[in-house]
């Protein structure tokens, strides 16, 4: 049933018996757009507390919500990008229940209609194996606001009171929700990764865990190796990383394969993720069933979606970024850490893409977009595709070195003259004669000099101490401003100090 | 359908109102009366009916992205039993759910 | 009542022959004169009433004209208006000042409208005789011993008494169509999603309309004119073209055919009351109209459906009543016990009822029973009505089954609730419904002859069809002319 091929699923022995891991994951993740779900408000992170409300999203009485039509296009966008079925039919439906955060006491939700319904989320695995995860359904709903509990931890329990901001209620969400496809936390972070690098190629969210707009859940459980029914699950929460969903569910796994161990039994509930103490501990029993009374939202219309716009929205999925990270792994051979590395930085696939389409070289591209592009754009600030170093540019060097006429110490320098001053880059190399040189016997002229300059660095190779060989190739080089073929320069020079060649 | 047996206790928790014993009884037998009033619903041939939500069918109805004014902070925070300083001020939440 | 209409009002205000500020003035006298007695208003805005008096002085002085210039405007209080105190009449929002205004009422500020105050009504709009507020009293200003009827009791009694030439009600299964017919006033329900329902405190979402409470048709046509149309506030107002229902109306209803409901039949109504609606009917024919049976069997099934989905909307729309962010709240030593305590003590008997009803009526194991089941009875009641109307025009029936009765008369919840049984399919089908005099009754045990309302409903959208009926039978019969208002005591009734 399960659709992962994952080989960082290895058994966990228990008591003698082998014993996988099953995960589910619900995801909330807050969509990019300018206003609210429900109102004009503006959906921002970090105003000021409660500027950004209104009699709308403070549940007023009286105030009426109208749905924002770019949300739930968004919505549709992520669920087409990973093969969803977008229904005919939707609808909103009410959760009633109260929290001190949500203002009117029900959150506009999707109850049995939900905007999208099936899907598959592929990833690859940092062992360079292929996963993917089923998803269950992506449906919208409003976020609720933000409160503050005045204890001295800042949790609930054993606060005071607590205060409460708006700002954040009723931004759209829509939540992810995935069968219970995955069988390692490596996995888990790998499926969260790609429905991120998805939700920000797409526009569709900044995801931000720290920001809050990217919030999950895993649901987990064990069960005997072979075994078709689950085992007793819990749900962890408040994980703020990734790093931090990882090492929760490692610590989750442990704590429940003791307890199996020890021969006893897994409670159904809710435990929270302790960042600093590395554990999860009991939130809530899941015993005291909800009877949220979900019922049509009868403010609200039905969305009812025409096979055109389906259509439209599929149209304006481009540059998927699953599929660039498969075909960077396949066809440019690629190592799954520089595909993903190329992907999850913005703009940089473009680049690479067109640069690519030039040089004909992914392996030496990539390297250097990885490598000499990427830290000039950590320094600068800029990215590549808005420096003054075109994928021309790149293009040419990439082609000059191949053609070894130019070191890559040349080619460096070149990459962060372009970048600042732009130009072409074969005719610097041609106007300032920074091409390599390989000729023996402008080599052997500068090598002569440089022995002769340095007599007790040759009195010393004569010694015996033959590691001053990397000093005297250095001043060929520098003597050659660099253009000197390093392997030739260290040739020659042996043969002057009567190595090898007699 | 099953006619009067509301459990109020039951239904005034997940509706948040506190009842005295005596509303408990009071109210159960005026919603056991109103209950039985309302099983006549049951002599209705609905199996193959469609339910409306809304009489009006109406669909796709949406707004653009676009912002617009919020409320000034000072009468939003105005009208609210407690506040401190820029926040509305709750009494203590227990557990998850309050 | 001698009082001017709106037609008249505007007519001189525009025509510079009187002003919005002497016709505000005016209209404050009354009310100071007459509230006392008949206690419509839980606030009066004579400020309010003052600055949009200017407002619009000034604007005609520039030369423009306002269909509602001057036109002195009462609000049932359950609309916001920024700045005014909006209570529901409910201890639970007894102070609350709204921070905007329902778009509906500002489209008649907008064209001239002068606000007088806000206006009593049951609870969260649920009742059917006032009673139910939890901030005042309303009289029937035709004997103060009686209900003004319910929920927009204040918005008619204020019109029927002459303390505001128009008013707002909201109606949800009969809220303006009752109180109009306890008092002898025209009150109008429009097509759900006619009129926005932005700024309306929602009782049942699916079913609440506003609409206007006049002394003729053709004032509550004026009004329903302006406040008509879509809103984007409102993603359940309808976006398509408001027919103006003033220019339609008419003086006699040659070739309009008149539905009579078979099921309805006036033999089960007491004597006097069924000799007047016979007259009513008798008067349709007279006036040029055919009438027709036509079939609601499942009619009988309106209140059972309506109790259902009203609550079950309204368990909802008043969760948000918690002491968190407005209103009252009664502090209890956490979240949970404040919530409790905060709407223990600030909604009343009828409100806890109905939430408590529709909290069940959603509750798990108890949906499909109830609420979905009720749905599905609500497409049958439409379809009816459907049906119906593929031969005739407008359907005519009593607006009530009796005229006001005596304060504290109905003590048991389920008998009130019949009070709608006339109302309740026409609000359930989303169809537009009104309610215009049609005679009176000295009922027994009363002093003074009482009014009666007849009511008339047509297909969706069909506003202008029948106002323009509504007017022919109005200036046909002259109900509304044919009595006055008793002399009011000057001595305040207890409130
Ligand atoms: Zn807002």
């Amino acid at each position: 049933m399960s659709a992962t091929l994952d080989a960082a699923a290895a058994p966990i022995a228990i008591g003698g018996v082998a014993y996988e891991v099953v995960m589910g994951i619900e995801c909330h993740v807050e969509l990019k757009t300018e206003t609210k779900m429900f109102c004009g408000c503006r959906n921002v992170f970090g105003a000021e507390p409660n500027t950004n409300v209104c009699p709308v999203c403070l549940g007023m009485p009286g105030a009426l919500p109208v749905p924002n039509r770019l949300a739930i296009e968004l919505l549709v966008k992520a669920g087409l990008a990973f093969g969803s079925e977008i229904p005919a039919y939707s609808k909103f439906d009410r959760k009633n229940y109260f929290y001190p955060d949500m203002p009117k006491d029900y959150q506009i939700s999707q109850f049995d209609m939900p905007l999208t319904q099936g899907g598959v989320v592929p990833f690859w695995l940092p062992d360079g194996t292929h996963g993917s995860c089923r998803l269950t359904r992506i449906h919208l709903e409003e976020d609720t606001g933000k409160s503050s509990h005045a204890s001295r931890d800042g949790r609930i329990a054993g606060s005071t009171h607590s205060l409460v901001d708006f700002n954040r209620a009723g931004v759209p969400l829509m939540e992810c929700v995935s069968e219970p496809d995955i069988r390692s936390a490596p996995a888990a972070v790998a499926y969260l990764e790609a429905l991120k690098r998805t939700f920000v190629a797409l526009g569709v969210s900044d995801v931000k865990m720290e920001e809050g707009s990217l919030r999950c859940d895993v649901n987990l459980s064990l069960r005997p190796v072979g075994q078709e029914e689950y085992g007793t699950k819990t749900e962890i929460k408040n994980m703020n990383s990734f790093n931090s969903v990882r090492r929760a569910i490692e610590s989750e796994m442990a704590r429940q394969a003791e307890i199996l161990e020890n021969g006893g039994r897994i409670v159904q509930e809710t435990r929270g993720w302790d960042e600093a103490a590395g554990t999860t501990h009991s939130m809530r029993s899941k015993e005291q069933a909800h009877d949220y009374r979900y019922f049509p939202d009868p403010d609200l219309t039905p969305i009812e979606f025409a096979p055109l716009d389906v259509t439209r929205l599929r149209e304006s999925l481009v540059g998927l970024p699953q599929a660039r990270i498969d075909r960077f792994v396949s066809d440019d051979k690629l190592s799954i850490a520089q595909a993903h590395q190329i992907v999850d930085t913005p703009g940089l696939a473009d680049y690479y893409d067109a640069a690519t389409a030039l040089t004909e070289k992914p392996q030496a591209t990539a390297n250097f977009v990885l490598g000499d592009l990427s830290r000039l754009a950590n320094e600068t600030g800029v990215p590549a595709g808005e420096s003054r170093l075109g994928v021309e540019s790149l293009a040419e060097i990439v082609a000059l070195v191949e053609a070894k006429t130019i070191n890559s110490k040349t080619a460096k320098d070149l990459i962060a003259r372009v970048w600042s001053d732009g130009g072409s880059p074969r005719e610097i190399v041609a106007a300032e004669g920074l091409g390599q040189v390989s000729d023996s016997g402008a080599i052997d002229t500068l090598v002569a000099a440089v022995l002769a300059a340095n007599e007790k660095s040759v009195a010393d190779y004569r010694a015996g101490k033959t590691k001053v060989m990397g000093f005297l190739v250095g001043q060929v080089m520098k003597q050659s401003r660099g253009t000197a073929n390093p392997t030739l320069a260290e040739e020659r020079l042996r043969a002057a100090l009567g190595d090898g060649a007699e | 359908m099953a006619s009067g047996d509301i459990d109020v206790a039951y239904v005034a928790k997940l509706a948040r109102l506190a009842l005295t014993p005596a509303e408990v009884e009071r109210f159960g037998a005026q919603l056991g009366a109103l209950l039985e009033h309302v099983d006549r619903l049951a002599a209705l041939p609905v199996a193959d009916v469609g339910a409306t939500a809304q009489v009006i069918a109406q669909s796709n109805v949406m707004r653009d992205d676009v912002v617009r004014p919020s409320l000034d902070r000072e009468t939003v925070l105005g009208g609210a039993p407690e506040r401190d300083g820029a926040y509305f001020r709750v009494p203590r939440i227990i557990g998850e759910d309050a | 009542m001698s009082d001017a209409t709106a037609v008249e009002i505007a007519r001189s205000v525009n025509a510079g022959e009187s002003s919005a500020a002497k016709r505000a003035r005016a209209a404050n006298d009354r009310i100071a004169e007459r509230d006392g007695v008949i206690g419509a208003y839980l606030s009066v805005t004579s400020e309010l009433a003052r600055t949009h008096a200017a407002r619009v002085d000034a604007r005609i002085a520039a030369g423009e004209r306002l269909p509602l210039a001057g036109v002195p405007l009462a609000i049932k209080d359950n609309m916001c208006v920024t700045g005014t105190r909006t209570t529901c009449a409910s201890k639970i929002l007894a102070d609350w000042i709204a921070p905007y205004t329902a778009t509906a009422v500002q489209r008649l500020l907008d064209a001239g409208a002068i606000p007088l105050g806000k206006t009593n009504l049951d609870e969260f709009a649920m009742g059917s005789s006032c009673e139910n507020s939890a901030l005042g009293k309303t009289a029937n200003p035709w004997d103060l011993g009686r209900v003004p009827g319910g929920s927009s009791g204040g918005s008619v009694a204020a019109v029927a008494g002459g303390e505001a030439t128009v008013s707002l009600g909201s109606d949800t299964g009969g809220s303006i169509r009752e109180p109009a017919a306890f008092c002898g006033v025209v009150g109008f329900k429009p097509t759900y999603g006619r009129v926005s329902r932005y700024g309306l405190i929602a009782f049942a979402s699916s079913l609440d309309q506003i609409g206007p409470i006049a002394t003729t048709v053709a004032d509550a046509a004026l009004v329903y004119d302006v406040m008509a149309g879509h809103d984007p506030m409102d993603a359940t107002s309808v976006d398509r073209p408001v027919e103006l229902a003033s220019p339609g109306l008419r003086e006699d209803l040659r070739g309009v055919r008149i539905g009579i409901v078979r099921e309805f039949a006036l033999t089960e109504l007491d004597p006097a009351v069924r000799a007047v609606y016979e007259r009513a009917y008798a008067d349709l024919e007279k006036l040029g109209a055919e009438l027709v049976e036509v079939a609601l069997p499942t009619a009988e099934y309106g209140i059972a459906t309506y109790y259902l989905i009203a609550p079950a909307e309204c368990s909802s729309n008043l969760a948000r009543f918690d002491g968190m962010r407005y209103g009252l709240r009664v502090e209890g030593r956490d979240v949970g016990a404040t919530y409790e305590a905060t709407r223990a003590a600030g909604f009343g008997d009828e409100v806890k009822r109905r939430i408590l009803i529709g909290t069940y009526a959603l509750s798990s194991g108890y949906y499909d029973a109830y609420y979905v089941r009720a749905q599905k009875a609500r497409t049958l009641i439409a379809g009816d009505f459907a049906k119906a109307f593929a031969s005739c025009d407008a359907i005519a029936c009593p607006a009530a089954a009796t005229p006001a009765f005596a304060f504290a008369a109905k003590t048991d919840p389920v008998s009130m609730y019949l009070m709608d049984y006339y109302t309740i399919p026409m609000s359930l089908a989303g169809l537009p419904s009104l309610s215009v005099p049609c005679g009176y009754v000295t009922p027994a045990g009363g002093t003074s002859p009482m009014p009666l309302g007849l009511e008339l409903s047509a297909p969706l959208f069909a506003e202008r069809s029948l106002l323009g009926i509504a007017h022919a039978y109005e200036r046909g019969t002259r109900h509304a002319e044919a009595r006055s208002i008793p002399d009011l005591p000057r001595t305040a009734v207890a409130r």
